[in-house]
Order: structure tokens, then sequence, then C-alpha cells
């Protein structure tokens, strides 16, 4: 699924549009005020984020250990594990699971693993039929398109927009937009796939070590319908979802809902622990790329992800530019770590997504440092001659200018004159990447230097006042 | 090689350094009335609470419930609550069950910080009850609330050394993934009422 534009590039359309970028920005917002409010209700967020962070870290310095128990404890309670090195060999096992029982349709609830193997895809070449049947991804899916963001998969999308597809697929009253019609709509459609369904397909968003059980959680219940009705259950999860014991879940589950929506905990949190009574449950262990990671010193925290998306919610640019822009399965800060580390050259332009500002850090409930590996990342993709032309030559302009007080005086006099005098056609020229899409700001009437110089002109003529 | 010596070895070669497993956290908030502070967030999460003295007044106020009134199909499995009229171990397959109205089923306890009821599947035969029904009705021991989550995991133990079905559940079936709009009934039960019991 990854397109090879870059992000400046694959954000155009979307920022183009000045009425939706803003009213996406608001959305997310809004989700954000949410989280605060929840994490505020809370005096012990901090150590909680503080205790989530060390579990992650021990975790991923012992992760074989706690692979080989997982595995060890999930299989004395009756399930299969599978391990898969890449993606393609995970749509292999799924794929081999699903025709060796000859089931035709599955119902997959949320995954964000599957959408990274590209899974629907390869089942439906192979003749199987995959609903996604969290209300979202159903909506993305019906569009032939991706989830923008890992947790709100269609949040890009206009009530119009979902009325009128559901118009065209579901036959609901041409023109209606009300969320509660159209949710309806959605359950009555949905209820009929998971009752047709052979199988069910599932993320999971913790696999304990100790117990070899796995939990997922979702609002909708569609996880569990899923799993519920058919005898297969198949659930696949990248080897970092691992945690050591139960009783850590206690912290995950307090952060995770609040981080991301603003809950105090999702709807359903479901512990399965085993296959259910003449059912079957197979786990898919996938590492595609995940132990790479683990090797590296500058990006292995970015393991610690629970995925709450809470950094896309607060990411200005994440916000202003829409989730497609980044071109891959997890957008936003998090995504823009993990997704050069898969492909650098593909995805050079992500790490670049980002104003520094530090607001992912912050909300993130498992302490990944975000925008301090994004600035790393920055610096080697530079080394790796990843960056672009222009961005290379405005680099070591910048750095000539900044090193000399003179060329700075005169570079800061011409810029600031240019702005002034010069005709708007030459300083919205082409080459200005700056001024696309946007007013440049207008020129101060005095530099900062002349203002300190007339500052401490007046203290001196003060005299001994100023210390009294 | 195969793929599971494989990425074992991968994973073991890049083995970070030890970072020491923290010590569980011993405290979380807690609170003064933890059934007020339960039936409160319920309603914040769209479910419906209310206590009842003991068993025979739970069914009676089950009984007056508006779920109730238009309810062709009960499943009950909480003893004393005699309203169900299918009994769910008739159904061989859990697909049978998706014509049922109303459920009563019991949670073993609650939490006072999410309002999440802790359900399991022992003596179920179908655990496709508590999500397939169109409304969920739980009925809780009343002095079984704990305040935090961390409470409830201490008090879960060894819970789950068998093979076996549990949820939290908190609230009813929703989704926001329209517009942001909350609307509840997403493809779960469209109501939960809780019945704190105070004698059981």
């Amino acid at each position: 699924m990854t397109t090879h534009l870059d992000h400046p590039t694959a954000a155009k359309e979307f920022v183009a549009n000045d009425e939706r970028a803003h009213w996406h920005d608001q959305a997310l917002w809004f989700v954000r005020k949410k989280r605060d409010r929840v994490a505020h209700a809370l005096p012990e967020w901090e150590a909680l984020r503080e205790q989530a962070s060390r579990i992650k870290l021990h975790t991923m310095s012992r992760l074989a250990q706690y692979l080989e128990e997982f595995e060890r404890q999930a299989t004395q309670l009756g399930a299969v594990v599978h391990w898969a090195t890449n993606a393609a060999e995970h749509n292999q096992i799924v794929l081999r699971l699903l025709t060796e029982r000859g089931v035709r349709h599955v119902a997959k609830s949320k995954s964000m693993l599957t959408e990274e193997c590209g899974l629907n895809h390869f089942l439906e070449r192979h003749g199987i039929e995959v609903v996604d049947t969290d209300l979202g991804e159903w909506i993305v899916q019906q569009r032939r398109e991706h989830p923008s963001h890992i947790v709100l998969p269609a949040i890009h999308i206009k009530k119009e927009e979902v009325g009128q597809l559901f118009h065209e697929r579901l036959g609901t009253t041409a023109g209606a937009t009300d969320p509660q019609y159209l949710t309806e709509a959605a359950r009555q459609h949905l209820r009929q796939e998971f009752l047709r369904a052979g199988a069910g397909i599932t993320g999971v968003n913790f696999a304990i070590a100790e117990t070899g059980g796995i939990v997922v959680c979702t609002n909708e219940g569609n996880a569990d319908l899923g799993v519920s009705l058919p005898k297969l259950h198949i659930a696949c999860l990248g080897i970092e979802k691992l945690i050591p014991r139960a009783a850590d879940l206690g912290v995950f589950l307090r952060l995770l809902a609040r981080s991301a929506t603003g809950q105090p905990i999702t709807t359903y949190s479901s512990h399965f622990h085993g296959p259910r009574a003449g059912g079957e449950l197979h786990i898919v262990l996938v590492d595609n790329g995940r132990s790479e990671l683990l090797a590296s010193d500058d990006f292995r925290r970015s393991l610690n992800c629970i995925r709450c998306g809470a950094c896309m919610n607060t990411c200005p640019v994440y916000r202003r530019s829409g989730g497609h822009s980044y071109g891959v399965t997890v957008p936003g800060p998090i995504g823009s770590i993990i997704n050069p580390f898969a492909d650098p050259a593909a995805h050079s332009s992500l790490p670049g997504a980002c104003s520094l500002c530090g607001s992912c850090t912050d909300v993130c409930p498992v302490k990944i440092d975000l925008h301090h590996q994004l600035y790393v990342w920055r610096r080697r993709l530079a080394e790796k001659g990843l960056l672009s032309w222009s961005k290379r030559i405005s680099m070591k302009l910048a750095g000539a200018v900044l090193r000399n007080p003179t060329l700075y005086r005169i570079a800061g006099w011409f810029g600031r004159n240019s702005l002034r005098f010069l005709p708007r056609w030459l300083v919205y020229n082409p080459l200005n990447i700056w001024g696309r899409q946007r007013e440049l700001p207008v020129p101060p009437a005095q530099t900062f230097r002349e203002l300190y110089q007339i500052d401490m002109e007046n203290k001196n003529s003060l005299g001994d006042n100023s210390h009294g | 090689m195969d793929s599971r010596q494989r990425i074992l070895n991968r994973v073991r070669q890049y083995q970070p350094a030890l970072v020491e497993l923290p010590a569980h956290l011993q405290s979380g908030i807690t609170f003064a009335d933890p059934r007020a502070q339960f039936l409160t967030v319920l309603e914040q999460v769209g479910g419906r609470g209310t206590v009842a003295s003991d068993l025979t007044d739970a069914e009676s106020f089950v009984r007056t419930l508006p779920v109730m009134e238009d309810a062709k199909t009960v499943v009950s499995l909480v003893k004393g609550i005699g309203v169900g009229n299918l009994d769910i171990n008739s159904c061989q397959e859990p697909r049978e069950l998706v014509g049922v109205d109303v459920a009563i089923a019991a949670g073993k306890f609650a939490v006072a910080e999410n309002a999440a009821i802790w359900v399991t599947d022992e003596n179920l035969k179908h655990r496709a009850i508590y999500f397939i029904c169109q409304h969920l009705v739980l009925v809780v021991p009343a002095s079984e609330i704990v305040d935090n989550m961390h409470q409830a995991y201490a008090r879960l133990g060894g819970a789950f050394d068998r093979p076996g079905f549990s949820a939290f559940i908190s609230g009813p079936s929703k989704t926001a993934d329209i517009e942001q709009a909350l609307v509840i009934g997403a493809q779960g039960a469209r109501s939960l009422t809780v019945v704190l019991v105070e004698s059981l």
C-alpha cells in the first residue's frame, strides 16, 4: 500500500481544501481535549506512564524469553501458536488455516497488523471474502481506501459522504446523514455478516506471557461477535505486544482508552485464554522488521507503542495534513519513526513532517521520546544521503549564514526588504516552498538586534537608577 | 531453520541490556464512596444502574425495565431472576441466539473508576450471549466494587490458570466512527443495565 510520494506532495490536495483541513484539525483536537480531561482526573497519571514505559522497556530487554513463555502457556491452554518472520509468511499462514477448513467468509475486527501485511487484498485474491466489522473500517473498506488513523479509521470522512455511501451500499434514504440512523443500518448489515462468517480474525492489544492469554479491546463489540459465533478464531499480533504479567494490564488498560479517545476504558476488554469449547484459537506472532528495531539504540523505544493514536490526535502536522498523506498504515509521529526504519528511501520525507514541538512526547502513555527520535531520523537520513536536493542546498546555505554574524545580518536585511519591496510574483516564486498555500509573515519594523540595542541604551542612560 | 527459531535467534542476538521489571504499583485512585462513583461513571459511559436489596427486589426491577416491554426472547443466566423464556443450553450453536432481546447475566465484581464489570464464560455454554443480545442486564453483588484496575487484577489472581473467556464490560456497545458523533448500539448490546444487589 506504500505510495512513494513525499509527504508535502501527498498532503497537497488535503491542504488545498482549507475548510475541510480545519474541520479535520478540530475533530482531532476535540479528542485530544477529552484525553486531557480524563488524564488530569487521575492523580497517578504520570506514575502510570512511567510504570508502563518501564514494563515495556523491560519486556523488550527480555523479549525472547517472554515469547517462549507466552507460547508455552498459550499452547497449554489449547491455542496453536504460529510464527511469521514477515508479512508474506503471515498471510500464507492465515490463508492456509482458512482454506484447510473451507472458510470462504471472514469477519475481521480492527487490526493494524493485518493492514500492515496487506491481508485483506491477499485473501481476496485467493477467493476469500473479508469483511471489516469495525464501523470506521467497514466504511473505508467500502470506499476502497485505507484507514487514515489507527483508532479512528474514518476520521477523514464527512457524514454526507458516509450517507451517500450507505445509500449506494445499504439502501439508506438518499441524503440521510444522521449518524444514529446510519450506524443502525450498518448494524443490521454487519449482523448478517457475523452470522455468515466461517472465521473471525482479530488483532491483539496485549499478549500476556505469564498466562498465555490475549486481550482485545473494542467499543463496538465487533471483535467479540466475530470470534464467538464461528469455530475458528485467528489472532494476529506483532511480537512487541507482549507484556510479562496479567496484573500489568491494570496499568495498560488504564492508559489505553484514556489516551486514545478520552474514555475511562473501552466498552469491551476481552481476555481470551485458549479456544472456546469445540472451537480453535490460532495465534500468529509476526516479526516483520520488529526485531531489527530492537537492535537500534536510537529507535528501540518505539516498540513501547500500544497504538493508542494520542500522538496523532495532538500532532499539528497530522491534524492539518490528514493520515493518508503519510502513505503508510501507521501514520503520524509514531509512523514517521517506524516506517522509515522499514524503508528509509521510500519514507524519507516523514521525519520532516514534524515541527519538533514535542507535543507527541508529552501525551505518549508509554513515554516514547517521539520528537527526539524524529530529530535523530533527520540526521540519519542526511547521513544516508536521502535528503531532497532542495533541503540539502538550503541546509548548507543556512549553516553558512548562521555561522557568520555579518552574513546573518546581511541576509536578514535582504529578507526583510525583499518581503517589503519585491513584487508578489517574485517573492512567491516556485522555489519558495514556504510561500505555498500560505502567506509569508509581515516583516517587523525593528529587528531583535535593534530592539536590544535601544533597550541597552535606555538602561545606560538611566544609570544607577536601574540598579535601585 | 524455521521461522520460530529465526525470530527467536534474532531477538536474542539484538537483545538490549536488561531493564529491571518494576514491582506492581501499590496504589491507585480510591473513592470515599465507590458505589456512587461506579454509578456516576456507568451513566457517563452510557449505561444505567440501580441498587436492589435482594434478588426478589432485583427481579421485580428487571421485570419493569422498558427493554422488557417488547422483549419476545429473554435469556436469564441468574438463578433467582426467573424472567427468561429461552434456555441457552438448548441452543446447539451460538448463532441461534441472534433473536435474543434481553439477556440477564451475573457480573463477578465491578470497578468504580471506569464502571467496568468482570464477566466470564464459567458454566456458560455460549459466551456470545454477552454480545449478540439486543439488551444486556448484569447483576452484580453490591459489596463487590473495587476502586481501580490494580485492585481488580490483584483480586483476579489465578483466574487465568484454566482455559476460558473473560471480559471487562463498561457500558453498552458504542461507536463514534461517523464524524465523532457518539452512537450507542454499534454491533453489540444496545443497552446495559446494571443491578447492584445488596444481599445475594
